[in-house]
């Protein structure tokens, strides 16, 4: 024992180096087992302080772009508004432009009773037939996708919120346009589930995740949220995503209804061939 | 003495700002991350006993992780970089040792033999950096070819941060 002692005393050096490579090694592997559940990564306070102090400098030089979008995006909504206002007024204007056709309308409604914290949760809303709302109207806010409106009365409607166990919402990768469906686990308002993703897409954490094109209810590319992380069960060649919201439940005032003026045409459209489908087999 | 640790507390502090603050956000293309903050491990002086040069080489390792989200990675390589620092300066110091009171800078050692004890530490700190990050052999060539190309920015940046900063004592 005593020579063990003095063997670890005359090689302490060695021995120290061990001990901090082990602890550091450990450390490397926990952390790629377990995200985020390491105590050695930036959201501790002194580190996200500094990087979050750095970022706001940083934004600064992105204010001429930034503006500049902005801008843009004023210019361009003013465009819509004045549009959609010859559409209703004038109707020969329609007529007689066959560049375009208006597919959504939107009708904006206030918030008047949300819940975020059960399995299933729904929203009121203070539109309902007397504005021509109806069933299975999408409901989206600036920042994202809301929900689906489930119920309708007089004045009101109830929305099945995107946090609800059947709200399923066909989404993309904004970037490749692989697709697959965005469910939602019940456990955090901000999180929700995206599975089905090929394998072969290049995730990187922070790719935007927007509704697809296949959607009868909503319009492509509504945003949905970022990528969090992502993991590939063994076994399986899909990846399962969480998706982080872009849509902040709790602080919910105003949002938009989305008519889709094709919806029933192309609905027929569909059940007919899949009746023709069925006849011929 | 005190002054000496108080000077390279500072130099630690402003070491890993620059890191964090200036370099990490400066993208020179794929294969291009040079680390500067090593250079922090590279000038402590001689006298700095081994398990001091250890023990700092792994805090400024584990605080580089908790800046960039890396969870031990820089630690590993600075804790490899400092065990190697002593034998290397064994193998390079000259014949009559090393003048009390210099600090392994090119100052007082000179641009080539800087340059070669620098370079073998940099180059095992970013070796053993890449490897434990993609963690793997299976890319093997571009993790080395990230390493040679990495650490000769890093060593570009040390000596320019040496010519801009340090001056020889006058004596």
């Amino acid at each position: 024992m005593r020579n063990l002692v003095l063997f670890i005393w005359k090689h302490y050096y060695f021995f120290l180096f061990l001990l901090l490579e082990g602890f550091c090694i450990y450390l490397v592997v926990q952390n790629s087992y377990y995200q985020k559940a390491s105590f050695v990564n930036s959201s501790n306070n002194l580190s996200a302080n500094i990087l979050q102090t750095s970022t706001n400098v940083e934004q600064y030089f992105y204010l001429k772009n930034e503006n500049e979008n902005l801008a843009k995006e004023n210019a361009d909504l003013r465009s819509h508004i004045l549009s959609s206002f010859d559409i209703t007024i004038n109707r020969d204007y329609t007529a007689h432009d066959t560049n375009y056709h208006q597919k959504y309308t939107y009708t904006s409604a206030k918030v008047v009773n949300i819940s975020t914290h059960r399995r299933n949760n729904y929203l009121t809303l203070n539109k309902g037939t007397k504005q021509g709302i109806q069933n299975n109207m999408a409901v989206i806010t600036s920042t994202g996708v809301v929900g689906q409106v489930k119920d309708v009365s007089e004045n009101f409607c109830t929305v099945m919120s995107l946090l609800h166990s059947k709200t399923t919402i066909n989404s993309k990768i904004k970037k490749d346009g692989s697709y697959g469906p965005l469910t939602w686990d019940g456990t955090d308002f901000q999180y929700a589930t995206l599975s089905d993703i090929p394998t072969h897409v290049r995730l990187v954490k922070g790719d935007t995740i927007v509704t697809s094109a296949y959607s009868l209810t909503f319009p492509e590319n509504i945003l949905v949220g970022t990528v969090e992380s992502f993991e590939r069960q063994s076994g399986k060649v899909f990846y399962t995503i969480k998706v982080k919201l872009s849509t902040d439940f709790k602080k919910l005032t105003y949002v938009y209804i989305v008519k889709n003026i094709h919806k029933d045409e192309q609905e027929q459209l569909e059940t007919r061939s899949e009746k023709d489908k069925d006849v011929k087999d | 003495m005190l002054n000496e640790v108080i000077r390279n507390i500072i130099r630690f502090i402003l070491l890993v700002g620059v890191q964090v603050l200036i370099i990490n956000n400066i993208e020179l293309g794929r294969f291009i991350n040079p680390f500067l903050y090593v250079l922090f491990i590279i000038i402590l002086p001689f006298e700095t006993p081994k398990w001091v040069v250890l023990l700092s080489s792994f805090l400024i390792g584990i605080t580089m992780d908790m800046f960039s989200d890396t969870g031990g990675m820089h630690a590993a390589a600075c804790v490899f970089m400092g065990y190697l620092r002593p034998g290397i300066l064994k193998l390079f110091s000259p014949r009559e040792g090393y003048e009390f009171g210099t600090q392994p800078t090119v100052q007082y050692l000179g641009v080539p033999w800087f340059l070669s004890y620098a370079g073998i530490l940099v180059f095992g700190h970013h070796l053993v950096l890449f490897f434990i990050e993609i963690f793997r052999f299976s890319e093997f060539f571009s993790t080395f070819f990230r390493v040679i190309v990495s650490s000769i920015f890093t060593l570009l940046l040390i000596i320019v941060t040496q010519y801009l900063f340090y001056r020889k004592k006058q004596d």
